[in-house]
């Protein structure tokens, strides 16, 4: 891992810094969608770094935040009844859903495990033939290949136990319905380098086309990030706007095409609501009829739900980069990580999170 | 935290049990972060409520018969119970031998409680009483009071061990937040989140390229070399639950002054660090079992971290920061990349995230 270094080295963010400082003549404002980023720009100081002209603002790619609540709560549905197992990456336990958390269902004696690989959830099954074994795929392309080689294997196993309560979202629609929003104030995108190194980044062409907007695919250490936003400097000063790889040591342009082709074999695109923006056409993944079978909402009833969202939350606001964590009146107060009201709060991507965390 | 009152008062004049976001226990209010903080605060503390325990010490310390004590205690229920680098027996002595090292005392004795579940192979509670045996051994204390319970299988994990012990604080020893100063150093005596690292991999089945070990040892020769060198070391913590990040805030908390410590001093290993930016997880928020913070004046920071060095396990001991008047109660670091940041408290558990 010495490879990373040169990518947390001060005298390259000063460099860094120094260029962006030179080439800024008037305000800009850019988006970093995905949420690594976000707390890679708070757990270093980045701000610190770059002049007042310059504006960060926190995109939607948080996927624990962006879940619906409507998920969260068919989960905690899912994960009470005795006949189940329910697995989840760790930072999805303690998203507040309408009335309790996942590790409030899990401390009541509910089966709820937190896995590291959702391989993980899939052995589970295997070692567990008399329960049903749910794993929570949430995430955004980055993800979805693991997730998604879940249900493969279960597939290829013969495993009649396993379920995958899929809220799978993309990035492409949400620039796209963030773009399209009255009131936008986003000038440039740092694209999700880690998403790109599935997807590839063929995709944001005729985005950065139809809005005029630079679109910077970036990875995730501080020095990547400054260059990121360097680069988008650069095309916003000389008014222009492509798409441009500054992630290029990981992402390729067509992207991993077997992790493609497992995608296209295991999901359908389908619409997604977006906790905190609302429905987006297209914006997601959804298990395909050939899988059907895999579906834990297929599989399970919950019945009706209904849901609580907290009013003094604004964490859409916040998820569309209208408004900073710091602006809303529960921040710090009401809302803390132990005790989240909305899901920024809660993982350390989350914007709210990341400000609470590093002091802002 | 939250605007309203601590306690409620409607359920009438019995003491009421205090307000809480929560109204069950969860993994989080052990861990040693804020829900950890707020049960001492809201439940233990104002019940409690007596001189010694309000200081919120390792170790309660207390005169009797011209002779200054340290007493402390703590339970160990870590899974699994052997890992690479130690057991679960180890881990108890070391443990508490620690906490008494740092109130400035000599461990002198030790009691063990086992709460063993049904069903444990007695090789392996064999393996475990041979190692707190080594482990005393080492660590120059003696084992002399216990006791056993044995719960039905399932009602407990394995085994569960407590262990209380006794020291003796040298005349002029005094450790305390309260002592620090505006200068002085903060040492920090070797290579951070070994213990936590370990006991995750182990516990998920994750490898890594090399292999990671628990940092489990007892600190008090380490400590006694220290205060044979400067007797005015301000304070020591064992940086354990909540990891170094935890200790610091306590301290910086406790002593009303600021912290600014230096990321790129601070003692880590590739494999651990890498570990760590795998998992989402901060090593600075991971458990210790061998480690020890120390503020020290600046005159004598030189010649104890030099001691520190000398011993077994503080050969990889650094001088990470210092303590400054201003931001009373924060710790705030220089990054890597030259940036300041504010280190804050653990909050809930760490949990790995999604991507």
């Amino acid at each position: 891992m010495k490879y990373k270094d040169e990518y947390r080295d001060a005298t390259a963010a000063r460099n860094l810094s120094g260029a962006i400082r030179k080439s800024v003549s008037k305000p800009w404002t850019i988006m970093e969608i995905c949420g690594g980023q976000t707390h890679a720009i708070m757990k270093y100081g980045l701000e610190d770094l770059l002049p007042e002209e310059i504006t960060l603002v926190h995109g939607p790619g948080c996927p624990v935040c962006v879940t619906p609540l409507e998920m969260i709560d068919k989960a905690i549905a899912i994960a009470k009844r005795n006949d189940v197992i329910f697995t989840s990456y760790g930072d999805m336990l303690r998203v507040p859903g309408s009335d309790e958390d996942l590790l409030s269902v899990k401390a009541n004696g509910g089966d709820v495990r937190m896995v590291y690989s959702p391989m993980d959830a899939v052995t589970i099954a295997e070692e567990n033939p008399d329960k049903k074994v749910v794993f929570f795929g949430v995430g955004f392309e980055t993800t979805a290949p693991g997730n998604g080689m879940t249900v493969a294997q279960a597939h290829k196993r013969g495993l009649t136990n396993f379920s995958l309560l899929c809220s799978h979202v993309l990035v492409p629609p949400a620039i796209e319905a963030i773009l399209s929003m009255e009131g936008t104030q986003v000038q440039g995108f740092l694209a999700a380098g880690h998403v790109c190194t599935v997807m590839g980044y063929e995709e944001y062409l005729p985005l950065a086309e139809k809005f005029k907007v630079p679109i910077i695919v970036t990875g995730f250490e501080p020095v990547d990030i400054l260059h990121g936003i360097y680069l988008c400097v650069q095309q916003l000063e000389a008014g222009r706007f492509e798409v441009e790889n500054q992630y290029s040591r990981v992402v390729r342009k067509e992207g991993n095409p077997a992790a493609k082709a497992l995608l296209a074999d295991v999901f359908d695109v389908v619409d997604r609501k977006w906790r905190g923006i609302g429905r987006i056409p297209e914006s997601g993944f959804g298990i395909s009829e050939k899988y059907a079978a895999y579906d834990a909402e297929r599989i399970f009833d919950v019945g009706d739900i209904k849901v609580n969202e907290p009013e003094v939350c604004i964490a859409g606001a916040v998820l569309q980069g209208l408004r900073k964590p710091e602006e809303c009146a529960a921040f710090g107060k009401e809302c803390t990580p132990e005790h989240p009201l909305g899901a920024p709060m809660v993982s350390s991507e989350g914007a709210c999170a990341a400000y609470f965390h590093y002091g802002k | 935290m939250s605007d309203k009152p601590d306690i409620d008062l409607s359920g009438g004049f019995a003491c009421p049990i205090p307000k809480s976001e929560y109204d069950k226990v969860l993994l989080a209010h052990g861990g040693g972060g804020t829900l950890s903080s707020q049960l001492i605060q809201k439940m233990f503390l104002p019940q409690f409520d007596n001189p010694m325990l309000n200081l919120e010490h390792d170790g309660a310390v207390f005169e009797t018969g011209g002779a200054r004590l340290a007493f402390s205690t703590d339970s160990y229920v870590v899974q699994p119970i052997f890992f690479p680098g130690g057991d679960i027996g180890e881990l108890a002595v070391n443990g508490t031998v620690n906490d008494l090292a740092m109130c400035g005392a000599k461990p002198l004795y030790l009691s063990v409680g086992f709460i063993i579940e049904e069903g444990l192979p007695l090789d392996d509670l064999w393996r475990i009483v041979l190692s707190m045996k080594t482990a005393a051994d080492k660590a120059g204390v003696q084992i002399v009071t216990g006791d056993t319970k044995v719960v039905d299988r399932g009602k407990g994990d394995k085994i569960f061990i407590n262990t209380s012990g006794v020291g003796v604080i040298e005349e002029g020893v005094n450790s305390s937040p309260k002592n620090c100063r505006p200068g002085d150093k903060i040492l920090l005596s070797g290579r951070i989140a070994e213990h936590g690292v370990t006991i995750m991999s182990a516990r998920e089945g994750l490898e890594f390229e090399s292999a990671v070990q628990s940092d489990s040892a007892p600190l008090n020769k380490m400590v006694e070399e220290m205060l044979a060198v400067s007797k005015n070391i301000r304070v020591l913590r064992d940086p354990t639950r909540g990891g170094v990040s935890s200790a610091l805030n306590e301290i910086a908390s406790a002593a009303g002054m600021g912290m600014l410590i230096d990321e790129t001093k601070i003692p880590i290993t590739e494999t651990v660090r890498a570990a760590c930016d795998i998992l989402g997880l901060d090593p600075l928020y991971i458990a210790n079992e061998g480690k020890l913070l120390a503020v020290v004046p600046a005159e004598d920071a030189e010649a104890v971290l030099a001691v520190m060095r000398k011993n077994e396990f503080g050969r990889h001991a650094a001088m990470i920061g210092e303590v400054l008047e201003e931001n009373s109660g924060r710790v705030v670091m220089k990054t890597s990349i030259g940036s300041k940041r504010v280190v804050d408290m653990l909050s809930g558990e760490q949990l790995p995230r999604i991507c």
